[in-house]
């Protein structure tokens, strides 16, 4: 590590407070808001995620070495030091430059495949929700399969399958076994939703069932998919870190906080590091998502909404 | 004599209740008309089918568990509603004919601002540019009454009283000037000083507009006030059907008969005014088992034993010929108009 290393670690640090201070100015003006940042773990939760995605949007900054350089292959398994922040793992490679890359690689496989699993879940909820007979009875039966399945099993079967598997096709495949929740949640807002006031007086204005769902029903559902989606995607990091663990995630040497704790484990007793830290970096990242995740159910709760009609309702 | 806008001909809005314990039949077999221009009024209890009819007409009924029984008939500007596909429906519903609701404090979409509500419409409708909408909310929001039309057009709704929520559904309803204005029990909600400003806005709009109202309503003051011609409710069925003042004046069905003399009021002789407040007694039955014979029968004072056993059709109670009907066996025999003891 050298001293532009450090500083821009610090600058990072500086970023992710600067970040959550200016997210906190803007979003406590709303009853919500203030809410959410009443949750004990919401400050930290949110640190926590700005300063990784910080230090992954600045990875060529923040690390001193690049992700696959081995610095001394006669030499491997040196303990953190100045130099090696975090030390080196058992093929000489820098373990905090290869975490920090890594970051991009399992922070961007999370939210890409929690985007297209709320996606997907969003829509069939939606779909089944809205028209219900046949449509319903179809779609959640489908759904009730999903569920039934082994995740992990099928998507050990999918990727042996493959053999060499590219990282996109796995996001896909993480997204596309991972709707199954957001869809039963979505519906069962969607049933309650359809039969407000507000949706008939829609209908009898002309709007179209694609209207209707889309600009009346959806926005009115959006905080239960936004709680669940922020839950979720600590369990795709989950997902991808433990397949890239069995080394059928992310093809090495590309650094995943799953396949560093591959690299490192059969060395623990000599080098706890190389895998110890990858390990704390996803416990970290899960657990702030996580604690996102309650606060904004916390904010976003409808039933909580009374709270904020002192405020809110400046009738004239 | 001329057209009719909306011709509703043996409408049947039936809905099948859960558990197999039977048919609701919520509408059976209404038949009224509604001039152009004109205010009628559908006056009735809870339970007696108006809202029913109001949605039927819209096809806002929800299949399942409500079905409208083929045989019905809604003819509106010389077509028949209940064969139109989806498409054709959409461009009436907000456009030709517009609804305004009972309930203003929910009949609102709570996460968009009126203005982008009042719009909607328009959007939908005429495919105006979101510009042109939006100014296009702001007159209209000018045209029902709200104060500082700029500004109140980028509130939600949680920021507006009930009144005001009221002008907006008024506005929104209004947007594409329809030739009819359905509101079902516009002020129920609301508090009297509203009601009666609300009231009065419906009118003037309906002037300066020149369209139809079908207004519903279980107040007869409210009907005595606003409405052209009166359509009596009771179980699903049209009772008695004149012009207001005749309604008023000469009340020939026992049920509007009824209605009237539980209406409190501050005009009526002193020796009624001394006395308790009438009202009907018994409630409405179940739509699932209506009586049979006259369906007023239970809680008729005059009922005997033919109102038991067959169902009376509208008859023509005199007068101009085809303006006051009246579904009741006293017409054929009016020397039993005194109630039995």
């Amino acid at each position: 590590m050298n001293v532009g290393n450090w500083l821009a670690l610090g600058g990072a640090a500086i970023v992710a407070l600067a970040a959550v201070a200016a997210l906190r100015r803007r979003i406590t003006a709303t009853a919500s808001g203030r809410r959410f940042f009443r949750h004990p773990t919401a400050v930290p939760g949110l640190f926590v995620l700005a300063f990784f995605v910080t230090i992954a949007i600045a990875a060529p900054v923040v690390a001193p070495y690049p992700p696959y350089f081995q610095i001394d292959i006669t030499n491997p398994d040196l303990p953190p030091s100045t130099q090696f922040l975090l030390g080196t793992d058992p093929y000489s490679r820098d373990v905090w430059s290869r975490l920090v890359y890594g970051a991009r690689v399992s922070l961007g496989i999370g939210a890409v495949a929690m985007l297209v699993a709320a996606t997907i879940g969003t829509a069939v909820g939606a779909v089944a929700g809205y028209f219900r007979r046949w449509v319903d009875t179809a779609l959640m039966r489908l759904v009730d399969v999903g569920l039934a399945m082994p995740r992990i099993f099928v998507l050990l079967m999918a990727v042996a399958l493959w053999e060499h598997i590219a990282l996109w096709v796995l996001v896909l495949l993480i997204g596309l076994t991972g709707w199954f929740g957001t869809s039963r949640l979505v519906r069962a807002e969607v049933l309650s939703l359809r039969e407000r006031d507000f949706v008939a007086a829609a209908r009898a204005a002309g709007a179209g069932s694609g209207r209707v769902i889309f600009r009346h029903v959806l926005p009115n559902a959006a905080g239960p998919i936004i709680v669940s989606a922020a839950l979720g995607i600590g369990n795709m990091m989950l997902l991808e870190a433990g397949l890239s663990f069995l080394g059928l995630g992310v093809p090495p040497p590309a650094p995943s906080w799953g396949n560093m704790i591959a690299d490192g484990w059969h060395k623990m007793t000599v080098a706890w590091w190389a895998s110890t830290f990858p390990g704390l970096a996803i416990s970290l990242v899960v657990m702030a998502f996580n604690a996102l995740g309650d606060a904004l159910r916390d904010a976003l709760d409808p039933r909580r909404a009374g709270e904020e009609g002192g405020e809110g309702g400046g009738a004239a | 004599m001329t057209e009719p806008l909306l011709r509703v001909r043996d409408l049947k809005t039936y809905f099948v209740t859960e558990h197999g314990s039977g048919t609701a039949r919520a509408v059976d077999g209404v038949t009224f008309d509604v001039l152009p221009g004109e205010t009628l009024g559908i006056v009735g209890e809870s339970g007696c089918g108006k809202t029913v009819t109001s949605l039927s007409i819209l096809r806002l009924i929800p299949e399942p568990p409500g079905h409208i029984l083929p045989g019905s008939f809604i003819e509106f500007e010389g077509r028949n509603l209940l064969t139109l596909d989806p498409r054709e429906l959409r461009a009436i519903r907000g456009n030709r004919i517009a609804m305004i609701f009972q309930e203003p404090m929910t009949s609102l979409n709570p996460v968009f601002t009126v203005g982008d509500q009042i719009a909607e419409a328009a959007i939908v409708h005429h495919q105006v540019s979101r510009r042109a909408a939006r100014s296009r909310a702001i007159e209209m929001l000018r045209l029902v009454g709200i104060p500082d039309p700029d500004e109140r057009v980028d509130h939600y709704p949680h920021q507006m009283s009930g009144g005001m929520r009221q002008r907006v559904m008024i506005a929104m309803a209004l947007v594409c000037r329809p030739q009819l204005l359905i509101a079902d029990e516009p002020t129920t909600a609301l508090d009297v000083t509203i009601q009666a400003q609300i009231l009065e806005l419906i009118d003037r709009l309906q002037a300066e507009l020149g369209m139809a109202v079908l207004l519903i309503t279980h107040d007869l003051g409210i009907v005595a006030g606003s409405a052209d011609r009166v359509v009596v409710m009771y179980a699903g069925q049209v009772v008695e059907q004149a012009p207001t003042a005749t309604l008023f004046a000469r009340p020939l069905h026992p049920y509007t008969e009824g209605l009237l003399a539980s209406v409190p009021r501050l005009d009526a002789p002193p020796a009624r005014a001394r006395g308790r407040l009438r009202s009907i007694p018994g409630q409405v039955p179940a739509a699932t088992a209506w009586p049979e014979g006259c369906r007023f029968h239970p809680r008729c004072p005059y009922a005997w034993d033919r109102c038991r056993a067959e169902e009376p059709p509208l008859l023509d109670a005199g007068g101009e010929p085809g303006t006051h009907a009246v579904r009741c066996w006293l017409l054929t025999d009016p020397r039993r108009r005194t109630p039995h003891p």
